[in-house]
């Protein structure tokens, strides 16, 4: 069979890259957008709908950022509305497994994929920055080194309270007052560093058995998280070299953990510009980065990478002659800055002579990520070749547009992947882990 | 005018045995389309809302521990997850979900609650929960409570406190509520600011159990602050209530009894020095409707006779009628009716206590509005952070 691509949708909301000065864009924050984002996906038979997480507002320089879109909703409860309004695209909610408890997300998850009739996804992230600590009980106390032990753990506590209640357990049999069969629930005790629990899980073991495990992670230990306990992974490689460099690290890590490579689904986030002609997408995509990059904007990034207030900078004129600040950043609450700044001040000052670039140019050179720009025919041959040399299993799409950001790509090029072959015409089955041909979770032995 | 009438929803009603009574669909109780039907069915009967139980740990029999039994409903959905599953099949009935208020975060609970008000445009409610189960913290391992000893010294003072934290969970809750402006989105090309950061409050709360900066994450709902709702049956709870919520269910025994809570819930509103608008005050009661004997034949097929902590009604539509006028003459502004068996007494109180009511010119005929707070006559609050400029 040839190789099939898998599609997600990625909600344009919290993000530099949502473009809402285009009179298109709508509200981020309003039911009816994830809606239509959702129903359009499930149109498209997309796999899944992923939601991104904030636990507090991104900050820069000590205020409140202002230039990007701001306020999001809690991801499970709009995925549990949307569950109501979709009878079979899988809901993705990201979890931070820092600032809550194993005990009630598990309950969460199990009952969104109750809902759904074996639709959820969790796609488990970790936090260790105080930052966000301030906004919760026991504030920043994790350290940086131990935010894998923890997620780690907490994913195997959430799959043993998964587990203790059997597929079929309740048998609600009023005839025989009989709820629960002999057996079918049994207690759980979980002792390890993180987490000293014990008790009865309270809701039964969901369609899927366990939601479908997604992981971002990048880092060497992160890949090592997702080899052994990830159903997808989100990546963030999106250029076909890189991406295949990553992909066959990744996939060549399974083996270790006693799993095929089929077992592990291997998304990067992309974007997509289309035209009627090539220069047309082409001429599209500048326009998109520069409304991305708005002069305000470039600033910000330049920030970022320096690492110092550059507000006396003119955004059009030529990067002045300043060292980066080499300590924390002034960027707070979103992807951090972590690599050598002085090197990347230098690259990008380098880039700037050679091209002749104003500040808002540079940044629009080294922070632009358009990944399929074309006609809606060669953007369909671009993902199948991506999928076809081993550079990812599918996609999760990142519109730049709420939430009508998706409509023009299954309007047209969902159709041509569906006559080339390489992309389902139809669901085959109802749950997500039907849709990814991933296999049912093997019960931990207890 | 208007009673206000809200139904309790819980597994196959709040009788144990309720889930072999027929008719019933116990197979079905962790489906959405079950909670789907009878809130369809509340809203046809045009009832102000539903509210929906939750706990973190299995229902059982006894306060300090799960009772082992297999012969009654066990195991529940997430109430905020179910009543966000059901805003988009519905379009004025209010979702009051339960949740957890020892156990869990502020933060999470502010901006699920929130999220359930915009996914339902303005119908959502809330009922915070404190648990002062042992067997409940070890589902957290984070701290460890006394036996339940409801007759000891010790019991009471764990109850204080952790009704004391509750206070301020709330706080905290309803301070992130406000802490986004209304009009804080300004999508102001010109300067390509899409917020007024000076709209966005940190809530700076530090107390004993929390410090929690803020703002929110979520701007502010259709609401402002959904509708909170809290049950309480003796003293500390009315404090609590007092408190913290718009409005109170309480359990009266009977008219008398009914005059003498109400007496007991204002005098708790002046201790606590509660300013704004006063308690709405709702009886709890649990409710059989239809021909004599149905409670004890379910009763025998539990066992044991089933003990409520509300009054519980047995009788036809015009008699539950007369029940709520005598109680509504004592300060009792609405009920909250548990139908001891769902799809029995559920469409016994749409389809034979709302026409009894609307007959006796004391129920809507329609609803007038679409937001839960307005139902009950409750301003749209200004954010607190708002300052006059």
């Amino acid at each position: 069979m040839t190789e099939q691509i898998h599609l997600a949708a990625h909600f344009p909301g919290v993000n530099n890259t949502t473009v809402w000065s285009d009179p298109r864009s709508g509200s981020q924050i309003d039911f009816g957008s994830f809606r239509h984002l959702a129903e359009t996906a499930e149109r498209g038979r997309f796999d899944f709908f992923f939601l991104a997480e904030g636990l507090r507002l991104r900050e820069m320089k000590g205020r409140i950022h202002d230039l990007d879109v701001m306020g999001r909703p809690e991801s499970l409860t709009v995925l549990a509305a949307l569950s109501a309004v979709t009878t079979r695209l899988g809901l993705a909610a990201t979890v931070n497994s820092t600032f809550n408890e194993p005990y009630e997300v598990a309950r969460r998850l199990a009952t969104l994929d109750h809902l759904s009739g074996g639709r959820a996804a969790w796609n488990v992230v970790t936090s260790w920055d105080a930052f966000t600590g301030e906004n919760f009980r026991r504030g920043g106390y994790l350290a940086e080194a131990d935010r894998y032990t923890r997620a780690k753990e907490f994913l195997q506590t959430a799959r043993e309270l998964w587990d203790t209640w059997a597929d079929d357990a309740v048998t609600a049999d009023p005839v025989r007052g009989e709820f629960l069969r002999e057996g079918g629930v049994t207690p759980f005790r979980h002792t390890g560093r993180h987490f000293d629990i014990q008790g009865l899980f309270n809701v039964p073991r969901g369609p899927q058995g366990h939601p479908v495990i997604i992981q971002a992670g990048d880092s060497d230990e992160g890949r090592e998280f997702a080899a052994s306990s990830a159903d997808v992974i989100f990546s963030r490689h999106g250029r076909p070299e890189e991406a295949r460099t990553f992909y066959r690290d990744v996939k060549r890590r399974l083996a270790a953990y006693g799993r095929r490579p089929a077992d592990l689904k291997i998304m990067p986030a992309v974007t997509y510009v289309l035209g009627d002609t090539e220069a047309e997408a082409a001429e599209c995509a500048a326009e998109i980065r520069r409304a991305q990059v708005s002069p305000a904007n470039a600033i910000v990034f330049l920030e970022g990478v320096w690492g110092r207030d550059m507000s006396f900078c003119d955004p059009d004129g030529p990067l002045p002659d300043v060292e980066p600040e080499l300590g924390e950043g002034v960027s707070r609450g979103r992807a951090q800055f972590r690599g050598d700044r002085a090197a990347t001040a230098a690259k990008w000052r380098a880039v700037a002579q050679e091209k002749n670039l104003t500040i808002r140019e540079l940044v629009i050179e080294m922070s632009a990520r358009q990944t399929f720009v074309g006609t809606a025919a060669s953007v369909a041959e671009q993902m199948t070749s991506f999928v076809r040399t081993g550079a990812a299993d599918g996609f999760v799409l990142v519109p730049h547009l709420t939430p009508g950001g998706l409509d023009e790509l299954v309007d047209q090029v969902v159709p041509l992947l569906q006559e080339k072959g390489v992309y389902r015409a139809d669901y085959t089955g109802t749950t997500l882990r039907d849709h990814l041909g991933l296999r049912s979770p093997v019960k931990e032995t207890s | 005018m208007t009673l206000h009438l809200a139904v309790a929803l819980d597994g196959a009603g709040w009788h144990p045995a309720a889930w072999r009574a027929d008719g019933a669909r116990p197979d079905l109780l962790f489906t959405a389309g079950y909670w789907a039907d009878l809130v369809v069915e509340a809203e046809r009967g045009l009832l102000d809302w539903v509210t929906f139980e939750d706990s973190l740990a299995v229902q059982s029999t006894r306060h300090d521990s799960p009772d082992g039994r297999r012969d009654q409903v066990r195991g529940r959905l997430d109430a905020v997850l179910l009543a966000s599953a059901l805003a988009p099949l519905t379009t004025r009935i209010g979702l009051v979900p339960t949740t957890g208020v020892t156990h869990t975060e502020p933060f999470h609970v502010s901006i699920g609650i929130a999220s359930l008000d915009h996914a339902a445009r303005g119908r959502a409610g809330w009922r915070p929960r404190v648990s002062a189960r042992p067997h409940e913290a070890a589902h957290f391992g984070r701290r460890t409570f006394p036996p339940i000893d409801p007759a000891g010294p010790t019991a009471r003072r764990h109850i204080e406190r952790l009704l004391r934290e509750g206070v301020d969970f709330v706080e905290v809750v309803r301070r992130l509520w406000d802490s986004w402006e209304d009009d804080a989105e300004i999508r102001d090309t010109a300067t390509g600011r899409f917020v007024d950061r000076d709209k966005l409050h940190p809530i700076d709360f530090r107390g004993e159990w929390f410090s929690v900066r803020g703002p929110s994450i979520t701007p502010r709902s259709p609401q402002g602050r959904p509708l909170v709702t809290s049950l309480a049956h003796s003293a500390l709870p009315y404090d609590f209530a007092a408190r913290t919520s718009d409005v109170v269910y309480v359990t009266p025994r009977d008219a008398d009894d009914a005059a003498a809570v109400v007496t007991e819930v204002r005098a708790a509103e002046t201790a606590a020095g509660r300013t704004g608008p006063p308690l709405k005050i709702f009886a709890d009661l649990e409710v059989y409707l239809g021909p004599p004997g149905r409670r004890a034949r379910l009763d025998d097929l539990d066992g044991a006779t089933h003990v409520s902590d509300a009054h519980v009604f047995e009788g036809t539509p015009e008699q539950l009628a007369d029940l709520l006028l005598m109680w509504r003459a004592s300060g009792v502004e609405g009920f909250r009716l548990r139908p001891g068996v769902l799809p029995h007494d559920l469409p016994a109180v749409t389809r034979g206590l709302v026409p009894e009511l609307q007959a006796r010119g004391v129920f809507r005929r329609a609803y007038e509005t679409t937001g839960l707070r307005g139902r009950l006559g409750l301003p749209r609050p200004p954010s607190r952070y708002v300052t006059a400029s």
